[in-house]
């Protein structure tokens, strides 16, 4: 039986991550993810590894562009309101075709909304965030178990298409503590020929760099790195179907909502309701195929977040509004409660949207 | 009598600078401290947004292009995963001393050993000649044309002096290119600059006083003359910070 440990999820990311090979952590202090922060300043030292509290979210993931540019694994953690300021980062790090871990252990919005957890950065991660044609590979986890694993899974995808992966979780998760194993974690190991290493004066220079002044050249870059994109898409995608063999209707969650959801599906059953649960485990790329499959076997699709509805519109997307699907959410911080899921699958059930 | 020849730090590139801009000669300064001191194949270099944008074509070490101001983030990056190598940035007034004031000071708090070197000519060149943060009082450019108010607009900003108030920096001096004796000084300055990174002495920043003939306006000759004139008396040369001289010194 393999060893399993107690942990917060904040702490296994962080543990992960040193187990991944990442010695390098930079960040800025924001709530709720400073565990992360404070797991890597006491572990870090004592490894050879380097944890650095930066001056701002800028700067930090700044650090990260150039330490990822030496070809070292690296990462940032922080929530909502520092993400949007690494967003240039991000923009950068896309353009430059550097891998890096970041993680958004969600809080509140918009501004400086509040600490407490939330899912209303899903467009932030998976529209964008900062400028220009760009993806990252979206990685959702529902238990501490998948923050450790998403997280070494994050590292050798980023280094893999030579992007970011971002870990989008959620206050809750960070926070709450569950019994974990690190033992069937795979480090993958990739040549980095593009790294800056110094020349040695025996190749010509290497260049990390996101300018292109030719609109050509700009062009011809964009779509080689959409051509990686969609090797991600194709390859890379990953979901949990729960009770789904029969359904009737289908609950889309992910992280800690589909928890919830989880949940009220069980109790759904109790009472004859035939409906099962999809959980995106990546949100970019988003699971398209099962729900495609479903859009033609369900009657309607419940989408549960902790926003004002953002995956829905993927959930619209990836059905072709074959059939209805309705909202279940709750945000600002609230998390809804499996009665109030329960009765979203009631109504659904009955057709009233 | 020695030949005059490229560095073999500088690409054999023609640079696009604007006639009459002293970014090539403080290129080749960087270059030739480079080949002297042996450190082209150990080098890695952090290119501002500016004038200098282009300046990874132009160092044939490792470079990366950071975001405009982050430079000094980028290259605490760096210089955080391979200590042994030699990190250096190349940025200017606009990208140093405004946006990217905060990772100017705090690489300098933790004295990070790396070289900076600071282009000052007073005025955003590559997006037309704007008021920097270094424009003198009553200088005229697109964004301050009756003249920079300082009641107005502030006043601008001496970074040698902010930075050595910090205990962090080892290492801030200012130089000029406006004359060959000046030249050949700020030459000294910037190989001191490198040689203290290769020393793990940490954080040294050279300012090298520049001139902007398109933007001011001016002749190549007669910008020369302004940094003499009204540059230098803004932003005096000379050493504001040297920790080890005086460590020594005591």
């Amino acid at each position: 039986m393999a060893e399993r440990v107690l942990m917060k999820g904040n702490e296994a990311i962080a543990e992960a991550a040193i187990r991944a090979g990442c010695r390098h952590y930079f960040g800025y202090p924001i709530t709720p993810q400073t565990e992360i922060a404070a797991y890597m300043a006491k572990k870090m030292p004592k490894i050879g590894g380097v944890f650095l509290q930066a001056e701002s979210e800028i700067a930090s993931i700044n650090m990260v562009y150039g330490a990822a540019a030496t070809g070292m694994r690296v990462m940032t953690s922080s929530s909502s309101p520092g993400i949007s300021l690494k967003a240039e980062g991000l923009s950068y790090i896309a353009g430059s075709d550097v891998p890096a871990l970041v993680v958004n252990v969600q809080r509140g919005g918009p501004g400086l909304g509040g600490i407490q957890p939330s899912q209303s950065d899903y467009f932030q991660a998976t529209k964008g965030g900062g400028h220009g044609d760009y993806r990252m590979i979206v990685l959702a986890p529902a238990s501490v178990q998948e923050m450790a694993s998403l997280t070494i899974k994050g590292f050798n995808l980023a280094d893999k298409y030579l992007m970011t992966s971002m870990i989008l979780a959620d206050g809750t998760i960070g926070q709450m503590m569950e019994p974990i194993s690190f033992e069937d974690a795979e480090i993958e190991v990739y040549e980095k020929p593009w790294a800056l290493t110094g020349t040695n004066c025996e190749r010509k220079h290497n260049v990390v760099n996101s300018l292109y002044l030719k609109p050509d050249e700009l062009e011809i870059k964009n779509l080689e790195r959409y051509k990686r994109y969609e090797l991600v898409e194709q390859n890379e995608a990953m979901w949990e179907e729960y009770m789904m063999e029969d359904a009737e209707y289908c609950v889309v969650a992910f992280g800690i909502a589909s928890r919830v959801a989880k949940n009220a599906v069980a109790a759904a059953r109790k009472e004859g309701i035939k409906v099962g649960l999809i959980r995106p485990i990546t949100l970019w790329p988003f699971p398209v195929k099962p729900l495609a499959a479903a859009a033609d076997k369900v009657k309607a699709f419940i989408s549960v977040e902790l926003n004002m509805g953002q995956m829905i519109e993927d959930v619209r997307l990836a059905t072709q509004c074959k059939k209805p699907v309705s909202l279940c959410s709750r945000c600002g911080g609230m998390i809804p409660s499996p009665d109030e899921v329960l009765e979203a699958i009631r109504k659904a059930q009955k057709g009233a949207f | 009598m020695a030949e005059f020849k490229k560095p073999k730090s500088l690409a054999d590139v023609p640079l696009h600078y604007c006639p009459g801009c002293p970014h090539g000669i403080i290129h080749r300064l960087v270059a030739e401290v480079m080949d002297e001191l042996g450190i082209e194949g150990k080098a890695i270099g952090v290119a501002p947004v500016g004038c200098a944008v282009m300046a990874y074509d132009y160092f044939t070490c490792d470079m990366i292009e950071a975001a405009h101001g982050r430079a000094p983030a980028v290259a605490t990056g760096i210089k955080r995963c391979r200590p042994d190598n030699i990190v250096f940035t190349y940025q200017g007034d606009g990208d140093l001393a405004s946006i990217g004031m905060a990772e100017t000071v705090h690489s300098a708090a933790r004295n990070e050993n790396i070289t900076v070197i600071f282009v000052n000519n007073a005025i955003y060149g590559m997006t037309g000649g704007q008021m920097a943060p270094t424009s003198l009082p009553g200088q005229v450019t697109q964004t301050s044309p009756y003249g920079r108010d300082v009641k107005h607009c502030g006043w601008p900003i001496k970074v040698c002096e902010m930075l050595s108030t910090l205990e962090g920096p080892e290492y801030i001096t200012r130089v000029a290119v406006n004359n060959v004796k000046n030249v050949n000084n700020a030459k000294k300055a910037i190989k001191k600059a490198f040689q203290n990174q290769i020393d793990g002495k940490g954080f040294s920043l050279v300012e090298v006083v520049s001139a902007c003939p398109t933007n001011w306006g001016m002749t190549p000759q007669k910008a020369l003359e302004w940094v003499e004139s009204d540059m230098l008396p803004y932003y005096p040369i000379g050493v504001y910070k040297d920790r080890t001289a005086a460590k020594e010194a005591e």
